[in-house]
């Protein structure tokens, strides 16, 4: 008897997941796929960006600014450590605990390459250009870290300061409403804007 | 405005949003699962106000009878029935997926990761073993794990609803309809919000495509991968549902689910917001709203110190390498700040959410602290949709126990006597997650295999693997991800933490229920101790936090807190 009405329930419970599947599973996210890509299809498809008609990246992922020796391109405002080495198919923090041997070493070695790179002293550079971002691929560095980088990157480019901070000025976002967040700086826009403004190399 | 004051000022609005949404949602809740109020056999009409024609179109699809009410035993069995069976037709179809369309050129997932992710989705916990981006292909993502957002949700609110019936039923074998109220709940509550949420995020950036992704030929010249995917649409419930499982490996960390602060404070919205409206719903239903009144309070109190208490941690910086960094950012997007990481971070484990926008395993020792204590609270703080109410009623059972031993009278609840067997039953639900918890821990720490798996050593080592089986025995799904979880061990034994850990608790909440409902009313009388007054509040607050600090602070003190005094 307990054993029919089991099979009663399971019978109702398959036929419930099946009208679940096609009505939760494919008609919401299909209706919902629909509705995006009319009203906002640039956002819905990953604000990609594109020069020349060719997709450079997305203004929501970061990249590296790497040459293929995988040192850093002086001319390009550099983002941040990461994880995953800004691969896109491989998302992901470092997970590594607050007195990890390892973290400490890489925090070390970062802020003397980071100093290094910009002349500044150890003690001048900012904490998110030392530490790897949660996804891997943050597309922000602070305004500190920009700030830092503005003197180098003008030099590598033979052009001025104030130029350099113009466009750093225009891609930086404070808070979002001026309370939710952080300031944070756009890197890929940024250095597509001295790309463009002052051409690919210094 | 200061990084302090701003941070603040996000508490605040979400906190007006929270209490301006609270009432219609807890109100609307209530209206739409209330049945008639005194059923006087199984076919009497149960449903006033009658159902939506969509609705009858399922309850015959299902072959169910709206109008007939179920008996506790066979409540139950349809809430095991439905998921059993889905997590068959969930394990099947990661095994199948590269036969089916949209597939995005993924291989089929292998048994062990298959069935720990089925357990995962089903028991509304989302741990994940696996990697979004690399494993999962659009098909399962939509038609497996975001129908599992859905209705394991929809499955918490049922068994929170029946608990609630049995308090306000009296005489009565029957405790409604497992397949009515878990349609309503899609229907009328999940669903419609979800939608609006979607909309929502979509406009804010999150993407919704079907592509399986394009290359980029970046600026530097190197080629990225930028993924595709359906994914405002499965975030949305993802958040509104508590499941937290994200759609690629860095969940709302990725910037694909969380493009900017401002969603990502919607986010914690939209994972608060049911959990915080559930109380409202269980005031009206009961006819006596401040008793909701009172059990908001606890879950109020209780997450405010606990925000407080970690964003104070986080803002100090400790752990020597945040400390030579200069602040706590590693695992830490630049968009969403110190502030909202932390907000964040204390939402997700609060409620049995486990989403992430920053990296718990990288929080500052006393913060991480903060972050596993939150779960080990049993997630009632509000805790996970349905099962955040369902987990502070049993406890607020279990206060009014201790109150009527310390006066000397028979404890009442809501007029219902609580005798042997009520606490027997309240009892054993208060002992199943800390016995999965402290035994998986255990078995865990002194096998090769589960050490294998550790990223970190030292105390932050046992902190991975007590925050992993915290986190699936209470369905939260967050992890310290250092620990290597996609092994026959941890698949296995977090399987079996998260089935036990759902399941078990939903078996006593329903037997309770039944018991429940079975009794008459005693009178309330001069005796009676008053469960809406701030004492009662008080009492239940310290009932939970007194009966977490004496199961967990010897294994809180070898891991976190060791590391946080070193």
């Amino acid at each position: 008897m307990s054993a029919l009405r089991s099979g009663r329930q399971l019978v109702a419970a398959v036929r419930a997941l099946l009208v679940a599947t096609v009505v939760l599973g494919l008609a919401y996210p299909l209706l919902m796929t629909g509705v995006a890509q009319v009203i906002a299809p640039a956002r819905a498809d990953g604000s990609l960006v594109s020069v020349e008609g060719s997709v450079v990246g997305s203004s929501l992922i970061g990249q590296s600014f790497t040459g293929a020796d995988g040192d850093p391109l002086q001319e390009y405002f550099q983002t941040r450590p990461s994880a995953s080495d800004y691969d896109g198919a491989a998302s992901g923090g470092s997970n590594l605990g607050p007195n990890s041997e390892e973290l400490v070493a890489a925090v070390g070695e970062r802020r003397a390459a980071v100093a290094a790179l910009n002349g500044v002293a150890v003690d001048e550079v900012p904490a998110d250009a030392v530490t790897a971002s949660g996804s891997g691929l943050d597309p922000d560095i602070s305004p500190e870290y920009a700030a830092l980088q503005v003197v180098r990157v003008a030099e590598a480019r033979g052009v001025s300061m104030d130029d350099v901070q113009a466009l750093v000025d225009e891609y930086t976002d404070g808070r979002d409403l001026g309370f939710i967040g952080a300031p944070h700086v756009r890197v890929l826009e940024l250095n597509l804007a001295l790309h463009e403004r002052f051409g690919a190399e210094g | 405005m200061s990084a302090t004051a701003a941070g603040w000022l996000q508490v605040a609005v979400l906190v007006i949003a929270l209490v301006a949404v609270h009432k219609p949602l807890g109100d609307w809740m209530a209206r739409v699962l209330t049945t008639d109020a005194a059923p006087e056999g199984p076919k009497s009409r149960l449903w006033p106000q009658g159902h939506w024609r969509v609705e009858r179109l399922v309850h015959r699809a299902v072959g169910v009878d709206a109008d007939a009410e179920q008996r506790w035993p066979v409540y139950l069995r349809s809430v095991l029935a439905f998921s059993l069976v889905s997590v068959l037709f969930l394990y099947l179809l990661q095994r199948v997926q590269q036969w089916l369309p949209l597939d995005n050129g993924m291989a089929a997932v292998k048994p062990g990761s298959a069935w720990n992710t089925a357990i995962s989705f089903v028991t509304n916990t989302n741990w994940q073993g696996y990697s979004g981006e690399s494993t999962m292909g659009h098909l399962v993502q939509m038609t497996g794990l975001a129908v599992q957002n859905f209705t394991s949700a929809a499955v918490g609110i049922a068994v929170a609803v029946a608990l609630v019936r049995g308090f306000v039923r009296s005489g009565t074998d029957r405790l409604g309809n497992f397949w009515v109220d878990v349609t309503r709940a899609i229907t009328r509550v999940l669903l419609p919000l979800a939608t609006v949420a979607a909309v929502v995020l979509v406009l804010g950036g999150v993407v919704q495509n079907l592509s399986s992704g394009t290359d980029a030929t970046t600026l530097a010249g190197a080629t990225q991968f930028l993924p595709g995917g359906p994914v405002a649409s499965q975030e949305a419930i993802k958040e509104l549902g508590t499941n937290g499982g994200g759609f690629y490996n860095a969940n709302s960390a990725h910037p694909f689910e969380g493009p900017s602060a401002w969603i990502s404070l919607f986010q914690v919205f939209l994972l608060l917001v049911i959990p915080f409206s559930l109380p409202r719903t269980f005031g009206r239903m009961v006819g006596d709203r401040r008793q909701g009144l009172a059990i908001v309070g606890v879950m109020a109190g209780l997450a405010t110190a606990s925000l407080a208490l970690t964003s104070w941690a986080q803002a100090r910086a400790g752990g020597a390498a945040l400390q030579l960094a200069g602040a706590a950012t590693e695992g830490q997007e630049v968009r969403f700040g110190g502030p909202l990481s932390a907000l964040f971070g204390t939402a997700t484990t609060l409620t049995s959410t486990g989403a992430v926008n920053s990296m718990h395993d990288s929080y500052t020792p006393t913060g991480g602290m903060l972050v596993l204590a939150n779960m080990m609270l049993g997630e009632v703080a509000p805790g996970g949709v349905g099962s955040g109410l369902y987990g502070m009623l049993v406890l607020a059972v279990v206060a009014v126990f201790v109150a009527g031993l310390m006066v000397g009278r028979t404890p009442e609840y809501l007029g219902k006597k609580l005798g042997r067997r009520e606490m027997t039953l309240a009892s054993l639900y208060v002992l199943v997650t800390p016995v999965l918890v402290l035994t998986g821990t255990a078995v865990a720490v002194t096998t090769d295999t589960g050490l294998g798996s550790l990223l970190n050593n030292g105390s932050h080592g046992l902190s991975e693997v007590l925050y992993a089986f915290t986190s699936a025995s209470n369905n939260n799904g967050s992890a310290f991800a250092g620990l290597s979880a996609n092994t026959p061990f941890y698949n296995t034994a977090l399987g079996l933490a998260m089935a036990f850990g759902r399941f078990l608790p939903i078996v006593l909440v329903v037997a309770l229920a039944g018991r429940l409902a079975a009794q008459g009313k005693a009178p309330v009388t001069a005796g009676t101790l008053p469960t809406h007054q701030p004492l009662f509040v008080g009492l239940l607050g310290a009932v939970v936090l007194v009966v977490v600090g004496l199961t967990y602070f010897p294994a809180l003190a070898l891991g976190p807190l060791a590391e946080a005094l070193a």
